[in-house]
């Protein structure tokens, strides 16, 4: 099989290129079997990896024009030649690894943890099935940076609009019944670009590899907003 | 050269569980605190484990701390320490507790309280009927956890060093920690981090085995750095075999499964495990179900064309139980097998899946070794905690959802230390400069150019050495050779170049220095294993098939140095209650 794949080493690149490899593959293989097929050939490719299984998050790419997971991406799904380059709009460091530093600040800037102001009781703070349920299809998200890096409105604003991940976990802690402080959250997202440069493009559900709905995450935050504004 | 040098009053050297629980103790307690993780901390091994954490909440059916420090201790093969587990299942609850305050979105039941499934080795007073004491977030505990954590330490403000690789210790003569010298992976310079104490919480070593459950990262850099600074390794030859991973591949399947309701069958549609323990059945203790697979399929009842698997049944549950419990590894199977576990069975084998030994600490996680007139003398200014570390709550044998709850018990334990530590050393000792070239001289040895061995090959030789030489089952003339052939690795290695010699995130050169690690690390396994002529646990003998308590009811501890070993008595006595004296072991 023929991978086009793009390669950057700023030590010795003027800019990226890209370059081809071919390695036999099996039925089963995964984007991610293949990029260590291609190490072996080639120890200078650089990729993130960890978990192997689309639990860890590292491995965010651009496949065939679309972001995925390799570990979780099936070859047999592929046309070939399969084009990979880094997640877009990010400062690329190194072939397929990009600077993952935004992205971490707009996380970190919608104070991604729960806030609660009454004592604590000495046991568990009772949850219904059904509260805990709003937060399925949120929690699970693995901050690999598919969503952000698919999103138009992040690629030209990516200092002042959260981006589609970084939206979803506030809407994570806003659904949570135990969480105190949903008018901060609010007031935090206001003005015109945190929440509202969010123009429905609806990229980000299309390559979350877990499923995730953050464009429902975002209208919802805009609903309970007028709803609160009023 | 010269290295930038940085300073801290604690150096945490790993972000998963372990690291950030401690991490989190001390930034409340306003310590100067850095964490230096290879990995954004979100991608730490902590984010895959599925099941659940164990406390005797008693909100499903009746349970208490005691009656988990008994099954601990049983699990355990009675090699556990009876004051470390004490102190543990006795802080269950709170911890679960306070994890479900900071924002682990547990599962719940009806009642508002959090979820408790029933895993394996689990009973209500003291071997009696099945308990239901892990406490789950669906499938994904420990992604819920490992964020929830991270979230924490964002909010604590802990300070960060994501993306930097451990290169080993700084110790001086008198033998004190003084923090790492570590390496940026991004820019590929080294930096120097003096810590007046430094925790080691760098997870375990399952890339010691070809198929295992494990991360890529996962490849004992804590315990090869620890073996280089003269540490020795306690228990390595308690290695975990997960008996369900996915047959061929190795991905993980929870035990939830199993606690859920799910059980084994062999190729005739037998639930085999009646056979192996009758009591407990698919609920026995993991090494027990491992070897119960083993015999299966080399008795020729393993099913599939080539017999080499057994099938784990879930369809009757309902596809409503799967997707609401088993999420995960629906998700997980459908991906990598094409097949739903909510209509067929899963074809499973066991796998290389959970590191038992490690990094020789006390309850309070200080690193302790032997001296000439104790087996437990502290190293000044170093810690470890979590699966790297041996403090023994394990044994012989863990139990499934005592490593969550490992993590954030002796996370918290040694950050509390640390605190108290601190108080009492006020300085930073002067920098050992020799200790540091030391150091450098490791990374730089990667800068030799030429031909030679490549790290893949090597690696994958080791690990397939460590599988067919360090398995399941073993004898003392398998392990002898295995000794032989992992230390013609070692040697090797020093033959090994790399072709990647660029600065910037050079991949290469941290594969390289992981393998290093590995090969350590290895050794320590196979060496102790060889020694150890008993089965206890998970170290099963079939030279020696029998517990042998008037000989072994001891901890190894191996030095890779001069490949020596020592033995220290295990703790029998608890901090409170009664000790549990050696039982057989019958599920």
């Amino acid at each position: 099989m023929r991978f086009l794949i793009q390669r950057f080493n700023p030590e010795t690149d003027k800019k990226p290129y890209m370059q081809e490899y071919e390695i036999t593959v099996t039925p089963d293989m995964m984007l991610l079997d293949a990029f260590k097929a291609i190490k072996e050939q080639d120890e200078s490719l650089a990729i993130r990896y960890s978990c192997g299984e689309g639990v860890c998050g590292s491995d965010a790419v651009n496949i065939n024009g679309v972001n995925g997971l390799s570990c979780i991406t099936p070859l047999a799904e592929l046309k070939e030649p399969v084009t990979v380059n880094p997640v877009p709009g990010m400062p690329i460091i190194r072939d397929l690894i990009v600077d993952m530093s935004q992205f971490y600040h707009q996380y970190r800037a919608v104070k991604p943890y729960l806030i609660r102001h009454d004592p604590e009781p000495e046991m568990e703070v009772l949850q219904s099935p059904e509260e805990r349920d709003k937060l399925d299809g949120l929690y699970e998200c693995i901050l690999c940076g598919c969503c952000s890096t698919a999103c138009p409105s992040f690629w030209w604003n990516p200092d002042k609009f959260r981006g589609p991940a970084a939206l979803l976990q506030a809407w994570r802690f806003l659904a949570d019944s135990r969480d105190q402080a949903t008018a901060m959250r609010l007031d935090e997202l206001e003005g015109p670009y945190r929440l509202f440069r969010c123009h429905t493009i609806m990229n980000c559900m299309n390559v979350c590899p877990k499923q995730l709905n953050p464009t429902e995450a975002i209208g919802n935050i805009k609903k309970l907003m007028l709803k609160h504004s009023i | 050269m010269s290295v930038a040098r940085r300073k801290f009053d604690t150096l945490v050297i790993g972000s998963g569980g372990g690291g950030l629980r401690a991490a989190l103790q001390l930034a409340k307690a306003d310590a100067n605190v850095a964490v230096v993780s290879k990995v954004f901390p979100t991608r730490s091994h902590t984010v895959a484990a599925q099941g659940g954490i164990n406390a005797a909440l008693a909100n499903v059916v009746p349970d208490n701390w005691h009656w988990h420090m008994y099954d601990t201790i049983k699990g355990s093969d009675y090699l556990g320490d009876q004051d470390a587990i004490e102190y543990m299942c006795r802080a269950a609850s709170h911890l679960v507790v306070e994890l479900e305050h900071a924002g682990v979105p547990f599962s719940r039941l009806d009642n508002g309280k959090i979820y408790q499934r029933p895993f394996g080795g689990q009973s209500q007073n003291f071997g009696g009927d099945q308990a239901a004491r892990t406490c789950a977030a669906a499938d994904r505990t420990g992604h819920a956890m490992l964020h929830t954590l991270y979230q924490q330490n964002i909010q604590a403000k802990t300070h960060f060093f994501d993306e930097y690789f451990a290169i080993d210790l700084i110790r001086d003569e008198k033998g004190a920690v003084l923090g790492a010298v570590v390496l940026e992976i991004e820019t590929g310079e080294p930096l120097i981090i003096e810590a007046k104490t430094t925790l080691l919480a760098t997870g375990g070593a399952g890339q010691i085995f070809r198929t295992n459950t494990n991360a890529r990262i996962n490849t004992g850099d804590g315990l090869g750095m620890a073996l280089r600074a003269g540490i020795p390794l306690q228990d390595m030859e308690f290695f975990q075999f997960h008996p369900t991973g996915i047959a061929g591949k190795g991905m993980l399947i929870t035990e939830g499964a199993r606690g859920e309701g799910g059980y084994l069958l062999n190729k005739d549609g037998e639930r085999f495990m009646e056979r192996y323990a009758p009591h407990a059945k698919d609920l026995a203790s993991r090494d027990v179900v491992s070897r119960a697979i083993y015999t299966e399929v080399k008795e020729g009842r393993g099913c599939g064309p080539k017999g080499d698997h057994v099938l784990l049944k879930l369809d009757h549950l309902g596809e409503e139980v799967v997707q609401k419990r088993l999420p995960g590894i629906r998700q997980t199977v459908k991906t990598f097998l094409h097949i739903d576990p909510a209509y067929e069975a899963i074809p499973i084998y066991p796998t290389a899946h959970y590191t038992m030994g490690g990094i020789p600490t006390n309850r309070h996680g200080q690193v302790v070794v032997p001296m000439a007139n104790t087996s437990e003398e502290q190293v000044a200014g170093l810690y470890a905690a979590g699966e790297c570390a041996c403090v023994s709550v394990h044994g012989a044998n863990r139990l499934g959802g005592n490593s969550l709850l490992d993590i954030v018990v002796f996370g918290r334990a040694a950050g509390n230390h640390i605190i108290k530590y601190l108080k009492e050393h006020r300085q930073h000792r002067p920098l050992d400069m020799a200790s540091v070239d030391r150091a450098l001289a490791r990374l730089a040895r990667w800068d030799l150019k030429g031909e030679g061995e490549s790290v893949q090959t090597l690696k994958a030789e080791l690990q397939k050495t460590m599988e067919e030489y360090c398995g399941v089952f073993r004898n003392q003339e398998i392990l002898d050779q295995g000794i032989e052939r992992v230390k013609d690795i070692r040697q090797r290695l020093q033959n090994v170049r790399l072709q990647d010699h660029s600065q910037i995130f050079n991949t290469a050169r941290i594969e390289a220095l992981e393998l290093e690690n590995l090969v350590e690390v290895a050794l320590a396994t196979v060496v102790s294993a060889a020694n150890r002529k008993e089965s206890r646990g998970a170290h099963s003998r079939t030279d020696h098939p029998e517990r042998d308590d008037v000989h072994w009811l001891k901890h190894s501890l191996c030095f890779t140095t001069d490949l020596r070993l020592e033995y220290k008595p295990v703790r029998m006595k608890p901090l409170t209650v009664d000790s549990f004296p050696p039982k057989p072991r019958v599920y």
